[in-house]
């Protein structure tokens, strides 16, 4: 059901984790529907330095996650902004059809986040 | 890597005694049952031979049994039989909320043809609630199906209080007894139902066989018309080899019920005793009540999908009840009827146990599991609580 690629980051997960001084916090999903994913940045000159997650859902929505925070780090924000979850799910090697809506959230966590980012850094 | 199974209630493996039984049906003893010739013969008395064990395993008559391919198409035979049978006298129908799928799809589609039906409430343990079942009866319900024991949650159900109900008003009742029969003594006289559904793959027997227990005298129309196989109730060329390693496997399932319900009940107690330690991990369905080889738990702040997915990487497997790991991505109304929230039942976990299984087994499955709730729980954001997202523990 799944590929290599997706079953290798849900064992091992990259960037697990909170950021305790996060420049932006971007949540989407929730419980009830069984995925939930919370993405934390930090940003400096419009870069993403360093940026975590931390995610409930089922295999897929881990693997997302650990994905599109491999996928943002070193990125300029109006880059990172652009992933789009074809690009999550390509990067995957592919996510079966029924988990393409309600696991692959972390585009849209991540542009949570870096729309956070930029909500505070305006009215700083 | 060992494999150490736990999804008994899925399916089992095939019981070596079977597939020897099985084998000269498979091969040189290819007849056909109706043929007259001494090949047709032989296999004849190989499916009677099989009969009377699947019979003998709940002292049920021989005649009363109907082989079927399966514990869904017995549940199919059983309610649209009556139904279509009994649709003169009246077209309500009474079911619970935790049926299989097999029961609960087959009423849904009585209803599109006509019919109405009840789906009986259930207790935090899955227990029918027996007042509701007797105000729901109406002098227009003619069928009664009930589950004997919930593959999901293990509680086994009050089936004798239900039919003592039934039998008052004359209400023909079935019983969905796939997940207990040959896994639990089961006498069908003793309980009294009309019908009950079996399944071969449950207690060792292969797949593709299954049976009906139809009391003597009860009408039934059949699913299936053709020749006179089965007595014409289910028309169609017998699966030979499959009937017989059914009753192999019935045979030796009655003979050898006690020494596995001992051996699988320890096991089961075992991980229920180490696992309701574990901090927000919660049993689902009745503590003493149930299935002898079922243990099932509900994991707060993590998915059910997840925790599969990481004992497979030890060689564990388990059963889960999560929407994620169904493929039409809904909760299990199970685990909704036992008032189970939607997000806890994202973290429905279910071992059933087998005769395959030793201690080892389960000592490897008690190392493994709280590793795997830490792990997964360290990558959630709720591992401190539920928050505002969800009212906690309550639920169950």
């Amino acid at each position: 059901m799944y590929s290599a690629k997706l079953m290798e980051h849900f064992t091992n997960p990259r960037n697990v984790g909170e950021i305790a001084d996060a420049d932006g916090i971007g949540m989407e999903g929730n419980p009830t529907c069984g995925d939930a994913m919370k993405i934390f940045i930090k940003v400096e000159n419009d870069v993403i330095r360093d940026v975590k997650f931390q995610t409930f859902g089922c295999g897929a929505a881990i693997a997302v996650s650990s994905m599109i925070t491999e996928m943002a780090k070193g990125k300029t924000l109006e880059e990172a902004y652009a992933i789009t979850k074809q690009d999550v799910a390509d990067a995957l090697d592919g996510l079966p059809p029924q988990k393409m809506h309600c696991s692959n959230l972390g585009a849209d966590a991540l542009r949570k986040a870096i729309e956070d980012y930029q909500s505070k850094h305006k009215q700083n | 890597m060992k494999t150490r199974y736990f999804d008994h209630v899925a399916t089992n493996p095939l019981l070596p005694a079977a597939l020897d039984a099985m084998m000269p049906y498979l091969k040189e003893e290819f007849g056909n049952p109706l043929s007259v010739y001494d090949l047709g013969l032989r296999a004849k008395n190989a499916i009677e031979d099989a009969r009377d064990m699947v019979a003998s395993l709940i002292n049920a008559k021989s005649a009363e049994i109907i082989f079927t391919a399966s514990g869904a198409e017995a549940n199919n035979m059983a309610i649209k039989g009556v139904a279509t049978a009994k649709q003169g006298e009246g077209k309500h129908i009474i079911i619970s909320k935790v049926e299989h799928h097999s029961v609960l799809n087959t009423a849904r589609s009585l209803e599109k043809a006509g019919f109405a039906v009840t789906y009986l409430p259930v207790d935090k343990y899955g227990f029918f609630d027996l007042d509701a079942l007797k105000k729901s009866i109406s002098k227009e319900t003619i069928l009664i199906s009930l589950i004997h024991a919930s593959s999901e949650i293990g509680t086994i159900e009050p089936i004798k209080e239900a039919v003592a109900i039934a039998k008052e008003r004359n209400i023909t009742i079935h019983t969905d007894a796939v997940a207990s029969t040959g896994n639990i003594p089961i006498d069908v006289k003793d309980l009294g139902v009309d019908m009950l559904s079996m399944s071969a793959h449950q207690f060792y027997g292969p797949k593709g066989a299954g049976a009906l227990y139809l009391r003597q005298g009860q009408r039934l129309v059949p699913l299936i018309y053709g020749g006179i196989q089965e007595n014409g109730r289910r028309a169609g060329t017998e699966n030979v080899p499959a009937i017989v390693g059914m009753g192999k496997a019935a045979e030796v399932a009655k003979a050898e019920l006690q020494q596995r319900n001992a051996h699988t009940g320890r096991l089961r107690d075992r991980i229920i005793n180490a696992l309701k330690d574990v901090e927000k991990v919660h049993l689902t369905g009745h503590p003493t009540q149930r299935l002898l080889h079922h243990a099932s738990f509900v994991v707060e702040y993590i998915e059910g999908e997840g925790m599969l997915l990481m004992l497979q990487a030890k060689g564990i497997y388990a059963a889960s009840g999560s929407a994620c790991t169904s493929k039409a991505l809904k909760a299990s109304p199970t685990l909704t009827a036992i008032n189970v929230s939607p997000t806890m039942a994202h973290g429905s976990i279910v071992f059933s146990l087998g005769i395959d299984n030793a201690d080892e087994d389960i000592e490897l499955l008690l190392e493994e599991f709280p590793q795997i709730i830490k792990r997964l729980r360290d990558i959630s954001p709720f591992r401190k609580g539920w928050g505002e997202e969800e009212g906690g523990s309550k639920h169950v």
